[in-house]
């Protein structure tokens, strides 16, 4: 669950950074339903891995995104990344390197001209999309 | 020197699930060395089999990277913060 600004501020952080992928982190804290969380802030952050097809959330920007969350008593829950060419479904090398299986991962499309969000629970090797659910929308956000 | 280093989530259950534990040493790498016999389990996430910085760890002394400050060399003063967090990090 989030606001609809905050879905509109990691998609234009994706769009912002073409031709490059673009990341950030999510901070929340646990939602009502088990295992769902809701999304209170979105940190844009720089990819220091500067590739169109590999992101690195710059270190700098992953401390000072976890210490702004812990100072308002919440956590970071997630990740966003952009995939500029590919669907919005996490590829190998994100299963790989994905390291919380607590984590929320969200990944936006920018194949395709509308902009495709969708998130995902990582554990091990096992992939399950998850519902997104935006404030103010009434079906989930695609 | 005795500092509080903080864990993230995925360590905390080798620590029995502590946020945040105490460990000595002058510089990072005996910080390390350390917490690797405070909790012999963490080793493996923190050093690579030759020793060196783990490749997927983000170090920090208070609000500094330790790339930028000689890596295992970096020194630590007492009450310092480490803080240790994965590297996120994935692609198309």
């Amino acid at each position: 669950m989030l606001s609809r600004p905050l879905w509109e501020r990691m998609v234009a952080h994706c769009l912002d950074g073409l031709p490059l992928e673009a990341c950030g982190l999510l901070a929340g804290r646990p939602g009502a339903e088990a295992g769902s969380v809701e999304v209170l802030e979105a940190y844009p952050a720089r990819n220091a891995a500067g590739s169109a097809r590999l992101y690195t959330v710059e270190p700098v920007d992953l401390l000072r995104a976890d210490r702004d969350a812990e100072a308002r008593g919440w956590s970071l829950v997630g990740v966003w990344h952009s995939h500029t060419h590919t669907e919005a479904f996490p590829s190998p090398t994100d299963i790989a390197q994905a390291p919380d299986p607590d984590w929320h991962y969200v990944l936006v499309s920018l194949r395709d001209l509308e902009p495709s969000l969708r998130s995902y629970r990582i554990v091990g090797q096992d992939v399950a999309e998850e519902e997104v659910l935006v404030r103010g929308w009434c079906s989930p956000a695609r | 020197m005795a500092v509080e280093v903080r864990l993230p989530n995925i360590f905390r259950p080798v620590a029995a699930g502590r946020a945040s534990v105490r460990a000595e040493g002058a510089t990072v790498g005996e910080v390390f060395e350390d917490l690797v016999r405070q909790y012999p389990e963490l080793r493996a996430s923190l050093l690579t089999p030759e020793g060196e910085l783990h490749r997927h760890l983000n170090v920090f002394v208070n609000d500094d990277d330790i790339r930028y400050l000689g890596k295992l060399d970096a020194k630590v003063n007492d009450e310092d913060i480490v803080t240790l967090m994965p590297a996120v990090a994935g692609g198309a």
